[in-house]
């Protein structure tokens, strides 16, 4: 493996009745997924406004991902419905003011699907690791 | 430059509320300038007679004032509202902000507001006075003899060069002829922007909310912001106020904003309009319904009352946050 200086921050919403288990089972399967995610547990994806995200880049995050169940599959029945409508919005604003696309996904993943999870957070780790840091969204006052 | 005059609403005015009809008329008045019209509640026939104006500069919408002076005053309260307020009101409606029975409301058409930016433009500062004469704008200023004379269709405001509708959405009386809704250009701008480069944008927005002074005069303003505590006065949000050059918390402020009220933004754009920096925020309002009727079908906030916004509403084939740019470059 390529060694690289640059360590990105993610950050990752799971909500707790899918993707945490997801995260939980890929742990439980030694699946080898980045040390710098951050998983923040919610009890929906939905819980997750629009603030989140950005007050994860506030804080120094190169990336934020939001993982839920999948469509059809919460546990709230809908909850991941509003998200999908919230995100798809937020992420094109985002987009819209030039900050880069790849640093924010939504990413539907079961509590069976360990292998998914870490799957996902290396690809996003290495998308976000090709885009360097997050300079766009930075907060200066929050650098320690 | 507005058919219809000052007198026809001076004497509506006077009329209901000498009949009783309603107790109190939420009118303009002359602010500190002769530009500076001001929201004001009059309840004297003799205040009506003396300080109510009705002129190119009476942009200001009233329906978000609904929601504390039902609340404070006794009786009915009298509103004027242009077709474009009329949207604000039904969305106040649909989110049950004041009470309709205590609101008597009368459209009246509007022929577009003025400008005061693009005034000063022409005739620099110093304005003492300004006048109307059929189509045009007649500014004094403390450095002329004569009065400068702008033709008022050349100082149109943007959101009224992109007027989408003429015709009222809610109303108990009307006076004048009704509008029809208008196919306007409104996402021209939105577009070209879409298509320039990541970087470009970053740069226009950069450069253009790094002039924000966080006055929050665009919030204060905006019928769709009537929550009573905000997040943006929260002294622990870390977003309360202005950092000096801090381009995260404009970002933060810019995007939180304009998310808070998407689906729920009538486009009636009060906040371009009172922005003292000239930051032209309805680009990012439109950029969130410009989404919305391409993701969802096509939407208008206030339309009707009653109607679902979007971001309270669902199908379960919306498209999915990783397909949004599919078929889009830049
Ligand atoms: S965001 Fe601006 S245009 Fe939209 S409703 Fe509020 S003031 Fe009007
Ligand atoms: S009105 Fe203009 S300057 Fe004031 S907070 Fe809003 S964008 Fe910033
Ligand atoms: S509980 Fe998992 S998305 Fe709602």
């Amino acid at each position: 493996m390529q060694v690289n200086e640059y360590k990105p921050l993610i950050v990752a919403f799971c909500c707790n009745w899918c993707s945490y288990a997801g995260a939980d089972l890929a742990g439980n399967n030694r699946l080898n997924y980045p040390a710098d995610v951050k998983i923040i547990r919610v009890p929906c994806s939905c819980r997750v406004n629009p603030t989140f995200i950005l007050r994860a880049f506030q804080k120094g995050a190169d990336g934020v991902i939001l993982c839920g169940c999948h469509p059809g599959d919460c546990h709230y029945t809908s909850g991941n419905y509003y998200t999908r409508r919230r995100m798809s919005l937020l992420f094109s604003m985002l987009d819209y003011l030039g900050i880069e696309r790849e640093r924010t996904r939504v990413e539907w993943v079961s509590a069976a699907e360990g292998a998914k999870f870490a799957a996902t957070m290396n690809d996003f780790a290495e998308k976000v690791v090709a885009l360097g840091k997050n300079k766009r969204l930075e907060d200066l006052r929050c650098k320690k | 430059m507005q058919k219809i005059t000052r007198d026809v609403l001076v004497s509506k005015a006077i009329s209901l509320l000498e009949d009783g009809n309603v107790s109190h008329v939420l009118g303009w008045r002359k602010g500190e300038f002769d530009y500076d019209i001001t929201p004001s509640v009059f309840s004297e026939k003799e205040d009506i007679e003396n300080n109510f104006v009705w002129n190119d500069f009476c942009g200001a919408n009233f329906s978000k004032y609904l929601v504390q002076k039902t609340r404070k005053l006794e009786g009915k309260i009298l509103v004027f509202l242009k077709p474009c307020d009329t949207y604000s009101f039904n969305q106040l409606l649909t989110e049950h902000r004041f009470d309709r029975d205590n609101v008597y409301a009368v459209g009246i058409p509007c022929e577009g507001m003025a400008d005061i930016s693009k005034v000063k433009k022409i005739c620099g500062e110093g304005i003492s006075s300004i006048d109307f004469d059929g189509d045009n704008i007649l500014v004094n200023t403390v450095y002329e003899d004569a009065p400068i004379v702008i033709d008022a269709k050349s100082v149109l405001s943007e959101r009224c060069i992109n007027c989408k509708s003429k015709k009222h959405v809610a109303f108990d009386e009307l006076i004048g002829e009704e509008g029809e809704i208008i196919e306007s250009g409104r996402f021209d701008e939105v577009e070209k922007l879409e298509k320039m480069t990541p970087d470009e944008r970053f740069e226009f927005w950069q450069s253009e909310l790094s002039k924000c002074i966080r006055c929050n005069a665009c919030r204060d303003v905006c019928p769709a912001c009537t929550c009573e505590k905000c997040v943006f006065d929260n002294p622990k949000s870390g977003v309360e106020n202005k950092a000096p050059a801090n381009s995260f918390e404009e970002k933060m402020f810019h995007i939180i904003r304009a998310f808070h009220v998407a689906g729920r933004c009538t486009d009636c754009g009060e906040c371009s309009r009172v922005c003292p920096q000239d930051i032209p925020l309805h680009l990012l309002n439109r950029k969130f319904i410009k989404d919305i009727d391409n993701f969802y079908g096509e939407y208008q906030a206030g339309a009707e009352v009653g109607s679902r916004a979007p971001l309270v509403d669902y199908t379960t084939e919306d498209v999915e946050p990783s397909d949004i740019f599919e078929g889009r470059n830049g």
